[in-house]
């Protein structure tokens, strides 16, 4: 090993990115130099997919739904007997543009319906009968990445999806608050002599690595963010602000990889039609105006959005105008370049229940692969375990 | 006999929420039995949340027939939440029933219930209060036929042509057995046996409404027979896992978030045996050697609510106004009567992250110097459907004796004040670093160390 490989390995080893004279020589050499962006999009509570993507054509979703079936003035036509919410309005040009993908029926073997389980098992990637404490976004972060800000929750708490054994992600709400609160002596004096102890397994250890690596993060991330100025217009909500946070980061090519974004209240179990109609504009809204401002920003070709949801619902309404927690739902993809674009795959069987739920016939974990492998450039075997196909639609 | 103040602050720390260094010397006369049972005599009486009157709250449709817009309607709620929210925590920072406070708080996390009804909200905090000691069985019941649970959890939709599972899961995953104790038939066929539980909606009081009740047979637990929602009740209650399942939590709240699972069997077994009689549990838990073993010291990460109201006693501090508490627990992750789903806060390092660390790191100095805080003025309202903004002062202003606090305690050099403030020691090279300021006042070596990442650890 020669003295300059020497000074470069044992700086990593204690979080060289604090030092800015070596963040830039290193970063050229890390092996993974994709500039491709992962956005992921998460609809908490349950998002009721058959009243998003509507079988408008089939007389048994109406049968189901006899109260909040959606009729002809509620919906958009697709394709293959599939149409749109008509919430969903401003997606419908980005469809027609070839630049969004409707994966029906996706689930896993035994599908739990409880939240939280639920959501574990998609942020985990595990099995329905496997506990994993690691995100499939975290495991990203520890086999392809060396910082925290390579996978960025924006969110005041860090999930599930993008905590890794070794590298958590990071959660940040505003960047220039956060700047202004870390760039204190009493934090650097703090930094500058814990980085390299203290570092055990348990709580104490574990509030030193994320102070460590929320400063070194937070200036890095700060940098880029100063770099440009987003004019662009978002809606009025946290959803929008968040979007907007996003493509900001994107425009000054931050090295950020995976963002991560959640919009919640999906868990409709009853008076479900307003509730749901008002969070899909909102997630229409927003999506199309992050298109149109990554389209400026020279960004889009580079980006991949990926939507989901922990479970879809129950085919049959109940007695109060809501649905209650069912099993396999739809995933949404957005992008310039996709390898297979509109309705991918079969639709729903509403003939073919399990015990009144969809079955799936997508594991969710196929996709995972697929975006990580394709789009993300890492060793998806790795990281998804699972013995299922790469889905092949990035 | 005397009593090391470590251990003081140990007992304060988890029974309470901490205690300054003049009362921790006072009470060290005494000995460790007499203080532990000093707290739970001290929480045997109870005062409940009053600041909420049923007549608050009007009826939604009253609303809109008087005119009162809709918006209206909604700005008085998130009022009246936000009033009810200072109300508890008023209530934390001046109570001298500590240990029954600490346990309405397990019980508030453990029951886990958002609704946008303030009344409501508050019948239930006073049940978890009312019976935050007693048998299980009797919380449990009080909780399942409280009005807001019945309607966050959908029962009062579930009726027999249209069971709604909704409370059946959640009384089983969450608030009894625990995941992988019961099947889905087991789910299933439960909602059938609590079909017809509701509540009446003038009184807002618990109804069974017969004519909506299943009287078929069901199969439960591989049981047959025409159950009700008691019969429910009784048979999870009979199935030791539940006993395991609240003792695992409890131990994880008191004791440690890593499990010794040779203590868990002797609690719940005890518990079981008890008939989930949880103050007998609570004693024996307190008075085990190993609750006291320095593995079970400053290993656990303070929620929220215990970080801002331990800090605020631990140097009485005087806040003019009691909307920044209602927007510091939002930053730091828990508002009060808000948690963010019906499993509650998953708490431990899930409450640590970037953004909540470094607020941790800086709240002490900022309240304890009256005042220089930058809070976002807007703080999205923490309910997720309505999201109305709630706009506020960026202002406050907070009172503190320093006199007193460098008075009582002016002896104590900066090692001796190291013990006083933290239950965890940092490295050595970080309390040298601290230290190697020599022009250090009192005041300033009391703030850097309450700034420490370990003032977080209890």
């Amino acid at each position: 090993m020669n003295r300059r490989n020497f000074i470069l390995n044992s700086s990593l080893a204690s979080g060289y990115f604090l030092i800015p004279g070596f963040l830039k020589p290193l970063e050229r050499l890390l092996p993974n130099a994709s500039q491709k962006k992962l956005v992921v999009i998460q609809l908490s509570g349950g998002n009721d997919w058959l009243n998003t993507i509507v079988p408008y054509k089939n007389d048994l979703y109406f049968k189901s739904r006899p109260k909040i079936g959606l009729g002809e003035d509620m919906i958009l036509p697709l394709e293959k007997d599939l149409a749109l919410n008509r919430s969903l309005i401003k997606l419908k040009d980005v469809y027609d543009s070839g630049e969004m993908a409707v994966i029906n029926n996706v689930g896993y073997p035994n599908p739990d319906r409880s939240h939280f389980r639920s959501m574990d098992i998609w942020h985990s990637a595990s099995a329905s009968n496997e506990y994993i404490y690691t995100g499939w976004l975290g495991r990203f972060l520890d086999n392809e990445c060396k910082n925290s800000y390579e996978a960025v929750e924006v969110d005041k708490y860090l999930s599930l999806a993008l905590k890794g054994q070794k590298l958590n992600g990071l959660a940040i709400n505003n960047i220039n608050q956060l700047y202004k609160e870390v760039k204190t002596p009493f934090f650097n004096d703090l930094v500058s002599v814990a980085k390299n102890n203290s570092l055990n397994e348990d709580n104490q250890g574990y509030l030193y690595k994320t102070l460590i690596n929320t400063t070194s993060s937070t200036e890095y991330l700060f940098e880029k963010n100063k770099l440009i100025s987003n004019k662009t217009d978002y809606p009025n909500n946290e959803f929008g602000k968040q979007l907007k946070n996003i493509a900001t980061f994107i425009g000054a090519d931050s090295a950020t990889k995976v963002y991560y974004i959640s919009l919640s209240g999906f868990d409709t179990h009853a008076g479900q039609q307003p509730r749901q109609n008002k969070l899909l504009v909102d997630y229409a809204d927003g999506v199309s105006t992050f298109i149109k401002n990554l389209k400026e920003l020279n960004k889009w070709d580079d980006t991949l959005i990926f939507t989901f949801s922990e479970f879809g619902r129950r085919v049959e309404e109940n007695a109060s105008a809501g649905t209650d927690h069912g099993t396999a739902g739809n995933v949404l993809l957005f992008g310039k370049n996709l390898k297979k674009k509109g309705i991918i795959n079969e639709l729903p069987d509403l003939s073919n229940l399990d015990d009144g739920d969809l079955k799936f016939s997508v594991d969710f974990r196929s996709i995972y692969k697929n975006i990580l492998q394709s789009w993300l450039q890492a060793n998806a075997d790795k990281i998804i375990p699972a013995a299922v196909k790469d889905f092949g639609v990035v | 006999m005397a009593t090391p103040l470590g251990q003081i602050f140990h007992v304060y720390n988890r029974l309470g929420f901490g205690i300054n260094y003049a009362d921790a010397k006072l009470l060290s006369e005494k000995s460790l039995n007499e203080i532990i049972n000093g707290l739970i005599v001290t929480s045997t009486v109870a005062t409940y949340l009053t600041e909420i009157k049923k007549e608050d709250i009007p009826d939604k449709k009253d609303v809109i027939m008087d005119g009162m817009h809709k918006k209206e309607l909604q700005h008085l709620i998130n009022e009246k939440m936000k009033l009810l929210n200072s109300s508890w925590i008023k209530k934390l920072l001046e109570t001298k029933n500590v240990l029954l406070e600490k346990q309405t708080l397990f019980w508030h996390n453990h029951f886990a219930c958002r609704e946008r009804n303030p009344y409501l909200m508050q019948e239930l905090n006073n049940i978890h209060r009312k019976f935050a000691f007693s048998n299980f069985r009797d919380l449990l019941i009080n909780v399942s036929k409280s009005a807001v649970m019945l309607k966050f959890l959908n029962n009062q939709q579930n009726k027999k042509e249209h069971p709604n599972e909704n409370f059946a899961r959640e009384l089983m995953e969450l608030f009894t057995l625990g995941r992988g104790n019961y099947t889905e038939v087991d789910v299933k066929e439960s909602a059938r046996a609590f079909t017809g539980w509701g509540f009446n909606r003038e009184t807002m009081e618990f109804e069974f409404h017969e004519k909506q009740h299943d009287t078929g047979e069901k199969n439960i637990f591989n049981r047959k027979g025409n159950f009700g929602g008691e019969d429910v009740i009784n048979m999870i209650l009979s199935n030791k896992q539940t006993a395991y399942f609240i003792t695992r939590k409890m131990y994880k709240y008191y004791v440690n978030e890593s499990i010794n699972e040779d203590h868990i069997k002797e609690l719940a077994e005890f518990y079981y045996q008890n008939q989930y009689n949880t103050g007998a549990l609570l004693k024996k838990l307190f008075s085990s050697a190993w609750f006291f073993s320095p593995e079970n010291i400053g290993c656990n990460i303070k929620a929220p609510v215990e970080f801002l109201i331990g800090l605020s006693r631990q140097f009485n501090i005087k806040y003019s106004d009691h909307n920044v508490l209602f927007k510091i627990q939002n930053v730091l992750g828990q508002t009060l009567f808000y948690p963010p789903n019906v499993a509650g806060w998953p708490g431990g390092k899930a409450f640590i992250d970037s953004s909540t660390l470094i607020f941790r790191m800086k709240l002490p100095s900022a309240l304890l110097n009256n005042g220089e805080l930058e809070i976002d003025e807007k703080i999205d309202n923490p309910d997720d459907i309505n999201k109305e903004e709630i706009t506020g002062n960026k202002k406050f202003e907070t009172t503190v004796n320093w006199n007193n606090i460098i008075l009582s305690h002016q002896k104590l050099e900066f090692d001796a004040l190291l013990k006083v403030f933290l239950c965890r020691m940092p490295e050595q090279n970080v309390i040298d670093k601290i230290k190697s300021d020599t022009a250090l006042e009192k005041k300033e070596m009391i703030l850097k160390i309450i700034s420490l990442p370990e003032y977080s650890l209890i």
